[in-house]
């Protein structure tokens, strides 16, 4: 493949990524348990927004087709999106939207972590920044996932059901492609599997003082980033884009 | 005086919109003001969180101030590498913060070991609300010595 191509799908995965957790994140607002988490959530996901933008307006340039942020945010299809697909997953509960946050927040830290020496100096700045806004985000999904999985008994055994459900899509997380191997040979982008370690370091303590039991690994099925999704995307497209495809052009 | 200092002066007068008490300087985000006499002077800004919705509005804040001052052609210029930190924010700026009531970031080394004192009773006996207040930029606390609700601007 050849790199333009892996550097701009790239790209697209990191901001539909960021892009498509940020539209589940809000749809807590006016809903979560308390008006702190309601800030707490809405300021992730708002950071989340801002950097997918920075992604895309990357992408846009490269691509070079005259398609803008938004014509990639709110006109492509479900099939030609390229996020995990962790974060497509319904929020559930607070304690299920934890837990998919945690898992997600551990992996951008090792990635922002590893991508801020990128040989592609736009993107290590984009991940530079973004890098220190996920450290908050870590410390907010983290330490709610201790007081719920050490918490009631209740709320204990709400965020293992979550984790039990959502383990299986962490397999992606570290599952290479062509896309892959292209950018880790000129060291614009890691090899996934070499993030790994870093990822369960990161994971592994706040499972033990959450009491959680990681779940087993399972075969790797999920290829959200091959633009291959679960039934969930297109409805949250669908919410995402309707302004977009029913009024193309509008502004404020 | 010269251009360059003439234009600082002029940026030193836009205000941040959340944060009207701060203008733009003393947040640091204005990184560079560059004049060479020939080609139109250029001003790098940074955004300070990635998401902030008041980037877009200082950029627009920041044209309008330079061409109210004459410099049409002026470019202004998005700088995202080194990644803004609250450290830039100047003393002018965290004496403004506290004087409105927000109280201003301690720095990344303290941050973890020193108490945030209550811009409005001084205690030290202060709790954490939440890490997320009402925009970006802010931590949510309670001073427990005179119960009020205040913001910390977080260190970034």
């Amino acid at each position: 493949m050849p790199e333009s191509t892996a550097r701009l799908r790239c790209l697209l995965r990191l901001a539909d990524t960021s892009l498509v957790l940020a539209q589940r994140l809000g749809e807590w607002v006016g809903h979560a348990p308390e008006l702190e988490e309601d800030l707490g959530v809405a300021n992730v996901a708002l950071d989340l927004l801002g950097q997918a933008r920075l992604f895309f307006a990357y992408a846009s340039e490269l691509e070079g087709l005259g398609r803008t942020e938004d014509d990639l945010a709110f006109a492509r299809d479900t099939g030609e999106f390229l996020n995990l697909a962790l974060v497509e997953q319904p929020n559930g509960d607070f304690g299920k939207t934890i837990v998919r946050q945690v898992l997600l927040d551990a992996f951008q830290l090792v990635l922002y972590e590893w991508l801020q020496r990128s040989s592609d100096a736009r993107l290590a700045a984009i991940a530079a920044k973004s890098l220190k806004e996920t450290r908050y985000h870590w410390r907010y999904s983290a330490g709610w996932l201790v007081r719920l999985g050490d918490g009631t008994e209740e709320s204990h055994g709400r965020v293992q059901s979550a984790l039990d459900e959502l383990w299986r899509f962490t397999g992606e997380l570290f599952a290479a492609d062509e896309v892959d191997l292209a950018l880790a040979a000129s060291q614009i982008a890691p090899a996934p599997s070499e993030l790994r370690a870093a990822w369960l370091a990161q994971v592994e303590p706040v499972l033990r003082d959450a009491t959680l039991t990681r779940p087993p690994d399972v075969p790797y099925r999920w290829q959200g980033r091959c633009g291959e999704h679960s039934e969930h995307l297109g409805h949250l497209l669908a919410e995402m884009q309707y302004m977009h495809r029913a009024y193309p052009g509008a502004s404020w | 005086m010269e251009t360059s200092s003439r234009i600082w002066g002029v940026l030193s007068r836009v205000s941040d919109p959340e944060l009207p008490v701060l203008s733009i300087v003393d947040l640091g985000i204005v990184r560079y003001v560059r004049c060479d006499g020939e080609s139109p002077p250029r001003v790098g800004i940074t955004p300070t969180y990635s998401g902030c919705p008041a980037t877009e509005v200082i950029r627009a804040a920041v044209q309008t101030a330079l061409v109210g001052a004459g410099y049409a052609d002026a470019v202004v210029e998005e700088v995202l590498s080194p990644p803004w930190t609250s450290e830039w924010l100047t003393q002018e700026g965290r004496r403004k913060l506290e004087a409105f009531g927000i109280a201003p970031p301690l720095g990344p080394d303290r941050a973890a070991s020193h108490p945030i004192a209550c811009p409005r009773c001084g205690s030290q006996s202060t709790r954490l609300v939440s890490h997320f207040g009402s925009t970006p930029c802010k931590a949510h606390y309670r001073c427990e010595a005179c119960d009020e609700p205040f913001d910390y601007f977080k260190c970034l």
